[in-house]
């Protein structure tokens, strides 16, 4: 694997691992982050890995910048032992609070618990984490729940909505405005600043949702409240 | 102790330093000062860490009194600062008895304005800064991610035991160190990957046209309206976007994106503003013009090394 550095910004290089969107990038791109994070130490500033590729920002002269990542990826291998962590996370699905899961049903021809079945059926990596602390871009979902995001998004979607856009699928950690596709509810804390690393998911870390009743969804902390209404 | 007692604020008054670091894998955004050259000088003026809390004052409509007998110092955008009806000159450190009045009412020159006290102001660090974000409810005052509120008392770090006031404070920065706010800045644009993939005359018009600043403008970013840029590589996969970072939109008209931006995006990228022209768009006001240089990386760092030098 020969990875293409290209120039971002004064103090940053993007490494260019991947041309296209696969599950079976994270692990490469999980081994590349941390060989760089062991290459640059202290002059690491920023790493950022999202899909394809990671965004490295250091404090080095550029030249010296580019022969560290060149020299750290060099025979990059996966390893066995930095996987990610998988998480399984509790969902209740219902168009109380995932007012699209009749809609993914109805555009799919399935039936709202196949569309649940379905959506829980598979692990998803976590590509990436953007749009806000903590959420985290996941896929691909099953090519029968892919939807395009909401023509308008939502100004509130409630924290914790689980949604699917395209072939991608996240969870809100926080009130938020929102254009995804919302299919039910998570009472589990994405981002917590208390919380050792902050962020429950990190990037190449893998999911697994589970569908919950509402009594179980409650006593786990959930809040069934509407959309609109959530603090 | 210094404190002070804020009369008036608005949404753009803000506690800020020099941004959260390590964390933008999290989705976590950079914030701190847009203006981060004016900021250090605001610090380096009472002899402060160059990254201490400052407050960032856009446009004015802020004003405190103090609760003690207060040194303060002032750097960046003349916002028209009076102690008690007196101008204050900005790039200079004052004294602001107790009871007496700092307002900074509006712009004369510049947009952004860095108002210090000894050993920084005091507010909540949260993942390693006290930056203000609003929209991820990150620092400030308690942590929350609030602007300044009318009401509210800053306190000053002072964080030398024992010593209170700023014994290592300068007057004024000298003349010949304090940036040119120009009318028309040129800024220095460090070329990305995707610059060869823009097409016709997008590349000549980037570089050889006046942009205007858009009104559509805040902490994540500033439109600039001109002619059409036109891109025709492939359509891109969200990557990590840097500090300046100049996207292009479908629409071809350009977006700076700024230090709240978010973390990941898609659209294609002319290139990243260099830090020191960063802090020169910081001062521009929305319906001012810029243009664009196009100059390499290695240069550039080089241009910001020297300029760190400056504070020794």
């Amino acid at each position: 694997m020969t990875p293409r550095i290209e120039v971002v910004a004064v103090d940053s290089l993007m490494v260019r691992l991947f041309d296209a969107i696969d599950e079976g990038n994270m692990p490469w791109i999980l081994a590349a982050s941390q060989r760089l994070r062991d290459a640059f130490g202290q002059q690491l500033i920023d790493l950022v890995p999202s899909y394809t590729t990671l965004m490295v920002q250091f404090d080095l002269a550029p030249g010296e910048g580019r022969q560290r990542i060149l020299h750290a990826l060099e025979g990059l291998r996966l390893d066995a032992g930095n996987s990610g962590r998988r998480h399984e996370i509790p969902v209740w699905y219902h168009a109380s609070v995932g007012p699209e899961l009749p809609v993914l049903a109805a555009r799919s021809g399935l039936s709202e618990a196949e569309v649940i079945e379905v959506h829980c059926g598979r692990d998803y990596p976590v590509f990436a984490l953007g749009f806000a602390p903590g959420f985290g871009f996941m896929g691909l979902v099953d090519e029968r729940l892919a939807t395009p995001r909401l023509s308008t998004p939502r100004k509130r979607v409630a924290a914790g909505s689980v949604g699917i856009a395209e072939r991608q699928t996240a969870a809100y950690p926080a009130v938020s405005p929102g254009g995804w596709n919302l299919i039910g509810r998570t009472p589990v804390r994405l981002f917590d600043r208390e919380r050792d690393g902050y962020s429950l998911l990190q990037p190449g870390d893998r999911v697994r949702f589970v569908a919950v009743g509402h009594a179980e969804f409650i006593n786990l902390g959930g809040d069934d409240s509407p959309l609109e209404a959530q603090a | 102790m210094s404190e002070l007692r804020i009369e008036a604020s608005t949404a753009l008054c803000q506690l800020q330093d020099a941004g959260r670091f390590g964390v933008r894998h999290l989705g976590v955004t950079q914030g701190g000062a847009l203006d981060w050259v004016a900021m250090r000088w605001a610090n380096w003026l009472l002899g402060n860490a160059l990254d201490s809390a400052v407050v960032e004052i856009a446009l004015g409509g802020f004003s405190v009194v103090a609760e003690q007998d207060c040194v303060l110092a002032l750097a960046g955008a003349d916002l028209d600062a009076q102690v008690d009806g007196q101008a204050v000159a900005p790039w200079t450190s004052f004294n602001l008895g107790k009871g007496q009045r700092l307002t900074l009412r509006q712009p004369r020159q510049g947009v952004r304005a860095y108002l210090a006290v000894p050993g920084g102001f005091v507010g909540e660090s949260v993942l390693g800064s006290c930056s203000t974000v609003v929209r991820e409810e990150l620092g400030g005052v308690d942590g929350q991610g609030r602007a300044l509120l009318k009401g509210e008392v800053l306190h000053a770090a002072e964080a030398i035991a024992g010593q209170v006031g700023a014994p290592n404070r300068r007057s004024h920065v000298p003349e010949a160190l304090r940036p040119a706010y120009a009318e028309k800045p040129v800024l220095d644009l460090v070329m990305g990957a995707q610059i060869g993939d823009f097409g016709g005359t997008s590349l000549f018009e980037a570089f050889n046209r006046d942009w205007t600043l858009d009104s559509r403008a805040d902490r994540m970013g500033i439109r600039l309206l001109g002619p059409q840029l036109v891109y025709q590589g492939a359509p891109m996969i969200s990557e990590g976007i840097p500090l300046g970072a100049v996207q292009v939109p479908p629409d071809g008209q350009p977006i700076v994106l700024l230090n709240d931006r978010q973390t990941i995006g898609g659209y294609p990228r002319l290139g990243a503003l260099t830090p020191l022209a960063l802090a020169q768009l910081a001062q521009c006001m929305p319906g001012a013009t810029i243009r664009f240089r196009a100059v390499a990386q290695d240069e550039a760092w080089r241009e910001q090394q020297a300029c760190l030098r400056c504070w020794g």
